[in-house]
């Protein structure tokens, strides 16, 4: 899979929201992504405090 | 049909929708939080001045007073900053309800629990209201005019106006609410150095005697604040020129509102709310929510607060030019007087006659001017 939350980890701070260009993230009781939308380009693995985001690129 | 939506009751939203409803408009406020408040991503820091716009604020909101700032060099030496008048580090979940019930006061509904996934559009092409869910009942609501007082957390403000944050300038905050450690309670703490927190500064933030906000925040690297510390993500401002769509107003955080030299957004956001809703009122008399009509919250905004605002981020910009040895030196270099007026957001030949003072910053220093 080339891009993976890890919800334990996760603090739902929304930083990765804020940063994703496409607006293909969306937080509820957890991080939700829209596959349709997301271009895998990183940017909320690097907003991410706490590496709780992974992206790899295809 | 109601007036006005406001999606958010954080400052900004409630700001705005408290201001419409005295005006007497019919105004319905959504957070997606079941608490208005909690859990906070703030280090709650206020200057007692702020009050000009917020009114005066309970004591029940209020942890610490605070009379100054320490300002910490690299290599430890400090300088205190005693403010004329002070500040406090409030209880945010306590001051976030508190601006919730001033808004209900005036006849605003504020509704807790409400996630808001879209917004809806009119015959017209006009922003015209919400959809939504709330106990598990998805629901559609409208209005003439909708407000995205979300913060930067939501994709809303990304779908109406393309509005997000870049990446190299926001940071990457992480803070712990500590207790049981030893600070002067009536200071707040400000450490700066770019091997502790490069391109950020560390804070503790006293909440009584022996309870402190204690956060690091830092430009997104590979090495994370979480190995430093845990929670957090707070923005500095690339402020968003246009703010509004036919019947959409864009205010507070979500417009990233928000300080740049300390990432501080309770002011900016209540400033950025109450401007919206002035325009708005205006707007909803004449029967005009257009773009072009809403957009005199665009001038409005730009001339009060804007404008200040971007020569804020050009000090910022120079302060992160500067190395240890650059910080150590201009914490030697600077006037009690000097952090005042950087509090303020001080013009930038302030700063350059500081930098001045050390040879080794004047190259910086003419940068600046």
């Amino acid at each position: 899979m080339a891009w993976n939350i890890n919800n334990d980890k996760c603090l739902r701070c929304g930083g990765c929201v804020s940063v994703c260009p496409t607006a293909a993230l969306e937080l509820r009781d957890k991080l939700i992504r829209d596959e349709k939308l997301c271009t895998l380009c990183g940017v909320c693995e690097k907003a991410c405090p706490v590496d709780a985001i992974k992206v790899a690129k295809q | 049909m109601i007036d006005v939506i406001v999606i958010g009751a954080g400052p900004a939203g409630t700001a705005c929708a408290k201001k419409l409803a005295e005006e007497g408009f019919s105004v319905e406020v959504y957070d997606k939080r079941a608490e208005i408040g909690a859990p906070k991503r703030c280090a709650e820091g206020i200057s007692e001045a702020s009050q000009d716009f917020l009114g005066k604020i309970p004591e029940r909101c209020i942890a610490q007073k605070i009379k100054g700032a320490r300002l910490y060099a690299p290599d430890g030496r400090y300088l205190d900053a005693i403010l004329s008048s002070g500040g406090f580090v409030l209880e945010r979940k306590v001051f976030d309800k508190w601006l919730a019930e001033e808004a209900v006061k005036t006849g605003a509904a504020v509704q807790a629990n409400t996630f808001i996934s879209d917004m809806v559009k009119d015959e017209r092409g006009y922003y015209a209201g919400v959809k939504g869910e709330f106990l598990g009942n998805e629901f559609m609501e409208k209005a003439r005019v909708v407000v995205c007082a979300t913060g930067a957390e939501s994709p809303l403000r990304n779908k109406a106006l393309g509005v997000f944050s870049k990446v190299n300038l926001i940071d990457s905050c992480i803070q712990y609410e500590m207790t049981n450690i030893d600070v002067i309670p009536d200071l707040i703490h400000i450490y700066l150095s770019g091997v502790l927190a490069p391109r950020g500064y560390v804070w503790v933030f006293p909440k009584g005697e022996h309870k402190a906000n204690v956060g690091l925040g830092i430009i997104p690297q590979d090495k994370k604040p979480a190995a430093y510390m845990n929670e957090f993500l707070k923005l500095h401002p690339d402020m968003v020129k246009d703010m509004v769509a036919n019947g959409f107003v864009l205010c507070g955080e979500a417009a990233n509102h928000v300080n740049p030299i300390h990432g501080g957004g309770i002011k900016e956001a209540v400033i950025s709310g109450q401007m919206a809703a002035d325009t708005i009122a205006e707007c909803l008399k004449k029967n005009d929510v257009s773009k072009k009509a809403l957009s005199k919250f665009n001038e409005v905004w730009w001339k009060e607060r804007g404008n200040h605002l971007k020569r804020v981020e050009k000090l910022r910009e120079t302060l992160e030019k500067l190395s240890d040895a650059d910080l150590n030196d201009l914490v030697d270099a600077l006037k009690p007087e000097d952090i005042i007026e950087f509090a303020r957001g001080a013009k930038l030949s302030v700063l350059a006659k500081v930098l001045m003072r050390k040879p080794r910053l004047v190259g910086i220093a003419r940068h600046l001017l």
